[in-house]
């Protein structure tokens, strides 16, 4: 084995204090371009749980809506219209909307997601307590244990109230998480009027399901053609639309990316300078390795490998860190996750940041004269 | 007679421009030959550390030719200067320049491994190599470990290990007292004689002309005289061949 990676890794632990200043500039900006990525994507997920969760071919919403919890509204006889469409085959209605859970002086802003309990289509999922069927009750509801404390409810068979009207906690589920951190109430639909205040003519949206045999892309185009003022977009679509809405037309997204790149270029600074001034201080050691004839491809190898000695060391401690945050708030309203394709995309952006921060090194390194040796 | 393993011819070297320029070589002719230890010798300023450069092939002359082992280095581009270094020359200072954090073992493997020399065999020279000058038992330690003399014979086990065509040694005893000074001379004396090294030291010391086959004065950048040395005077001199321990270092190994 070559004496490369001995002679990087002596000179790198060498100066403690300094391994330590490198390694806190690496794990600080991996942990933050973690975290900020995992919220990225914990966003994407949250904008569009409900979207992913539903069966449906395509979505009728009005033309102004960009995202699930969207309140523009759509009549309730346009059902009749749309099953008169060639190929359509059902068209159920849900709505959406904001209410106010909990006595009056104490109130908590939910968003109660109406849904046809006897259809196909949107249903809580991930049920642990109670079961999805029992929202055919009136006046029952399912939430999710996440925002149990927030909604002052032990779990299923509590009682509470929303807009005054009294219900009863059916169903808790578990991982439904708003990207709003307003709880989400699933309720039968009729229910879901009374607790947004929507008259029973109106509706947020309803859930084409196609015939068999029928082509998604020519019976949407019916749709539109013969209803105006909608949009019929299959999941894909609307899950596009929402997290393109909130992601970037409210710079919530372009903020996390933004706090990333800033982490990421912090922490290359942080890198080349502590590579920059180890470098240095061995100066007169890689002055002698040139005078002894060592190519500049050697000298390279000893930087870069203190480089990736440093993202090796890095990351592992930034992983741990990632998984420790992980697994704390596993159980809470804002959950941070780290896929495998993350975890190996940060590690390959750890190193390709410990290599460009090796460029000032090498710069410095390559304009060595190997005569200074003989002036100390 | 073999071609010279450093041949310099009407090498000058000038530093800086207009008023402000130094000659500090002139015109100068100079060869070193295998099996010969060559000393320098110049006042502080004479041109010695400029000559030892250009010789080392670190530094390129503003006129003259250079030639090592038959290679020219007129005109030569740095890489290109860097492979010569490689295949021809090594260099012993007066601080030694050890890497900190290598061991002795290390330090001398070194020298081999930035020559693509590594694995087993690489290591039986570097471990031949430091017995050869006595450090067999201290191929484990730090350079912080050992004294000035042992560390020297540290770098000279370096300099040597990938039997380089020409080994320069800037004021190697410098640094050192008496009796090291002395073993240090009688290894690179060695050297030369056992290995066909060109050996060229400079330094200040005249108690190290009685190792010197040959002795080159430098004033102001001119080589002003070159004499040889009595082999009455100089007991390594004459010698075709020398123990890999020879007698001298062996006495001063059972000394320290």
């Amino acid at each position: 084995m070559s004496l490369v990676f001995t002679l990087a890794s002596r000179n790198l632990f060498q100066d403690r204090l300094r391994f330590v200043a490198s390694l806190m500039g690496i794990v600080f900006s991996v942990v933050l371009v973690m975290v900020q990525m995992d919220l990225y994507f914990g966003f994407s997920g949250m904008i569009t749980t409900m979207i992913d969760h539903t069966s449906t071919d395509l979505w009728i919403v009005s033309s102004g809506t960009k995202y699930f919890e969207d309140l523009s509204l759509l009549p309730s006889t346009m059902r009749g219209r749309l099953l008169a469409i060639e190929g359509v085959s059902e068209a159920t209605p849900g709505v959406v909307g904001f209410s106010a859970w909990g006595p009056l002086g104490a109130m908590t802003s939910v968003i109660v997601v109406g849904i046809d309990v006897t259809a196909h289509g949107l249903s809580p999922w991930n049920v642990v307590e109670g079961t999805a069927q029992s929202l055919s009750v009136p006046g029952t509801v399912a939430i999710d244990r996440v925002y149990s404390d927030q909604l002052d409810v032990s779990g299923a068979g509590a009682n509470a109230q929303i807009r005054g009207q009294p219900v009863s906690v059916g169903a808790v589920t578990d991982g439904i998480r708003s990207f709003a951190m307003t709880p989400y109430v699933f309720s039968d639909l009729d229910d879901a009027r009374t607790y947004i205040g929507l008259p029973p003519s109106f509706t947020s949206h309803f859930l084409v399901q196609l015939k068999p045999k029928a082509d998604i892309e020519r019976t949407r185009r019916n749709i539109l053609s013969t209803i105006s003022g909608i949009q019929a977009l299959t999941s894909d679509q609307f899950a596009e639309q929402s997290r393109s809405f909130w992601l970037f037309r409210t710079g919530a997204g372009a903020a996390l990316v933004a706090g990333a790149l800033l982490a990421v270029i912090v922490g290359t600074v942080i890198i080349a300078q502590t590579l920059y001034s180890s470098t240095k201080d061995h100066l007169y050691e890689f002055a002698r390795l040139r005078a002894m004839g060592a190519s500049d491809s050697y000298i390279y190898q000893v930087i870069i490998c203190q480089a990736l000695l440093n993202a090796v060391v890095g990351f592992s401690i930034a992983a741990l860190i990632g998984f420790a945050v992980v697994h704390f708030t596993a159980k809470s309203a804002l959950q941070v996750v780290i896929s495998p394709g993350l975890v190996i995309e940060l590690f390959v952006l750890t190193i390709v940041m410990c290599i460009v921060s090796a460029i000032t090194a090498i710069f410095r390194v390559v304009r060595v004269d190997p005569a200074i040796v003989l002036t100390r | 007679m073999s071609e010279p393993v450093i041949e310099a011819a009407n090498v000058s070297k000038s530093y800086g421009s207009g008023p402000a320029r130094v000659q500090a070589l002139r015109d100068l002719d100079l060869t070193l030959d295998g099996g010969e230890l060559t000393v320098l010798m110049g006042p502080s300023g004479s041109g010695k550390t400029t000559l030892l450069s250009i010789l080392g092939c670190m530094l390129a002359p503003t006129g003259g030719t250079v030639r090592v082992c038959g290679t020219s280095t007129s005109g030569a581009r740095p890489a290109e200067l860097t492979k010569i270094r490689r295949q021809h020359v090594d260099f012993v200072f007066q601080s030694y320049h050890l890497f900190s954090t290598l061991t002795v073992a290390e330090n001398v493997l070194l020298a081999l491994d930035v020559r693509g020399e590594r694995g087993p065999k690489a290591m039986a020279k570097v471990e031949e190599i430091l017995a050869s000058v006595g450090l067999t038992s201290k191929m484990r330690s730090f350079p912080r470990q050992l004294s000035g003399g042992e560390q020297q014979r540290v770098a000279i086990a370096r300099a040597v290990v990938a039997k380089p065509s020409a080994i320069l040694a800037d004021e190697p005893t410098a640094a050192l007292d008496s009796a090291n000074g002395r073993a240090t001379m009688t290894i690179l004396s060695a050297i030369a004689k056992e290995r066909g090294s060109a050996v060229l030291v400079v330094t200040h010391d005249p108690r190290l002309f009685e190792f010197a086959d040959r002795i080159v004065r430098i004033e102001d950048g001119l080589l002003t005289r070159e004499e040889f040395s009595d082999p009455l005077v100089n007991p390594m001199h004459g010698a075709s061949v020398v123990p890999a321990r020879s007698p001298a270092l062996l006495e001063y190994n059972s000394q320290s």
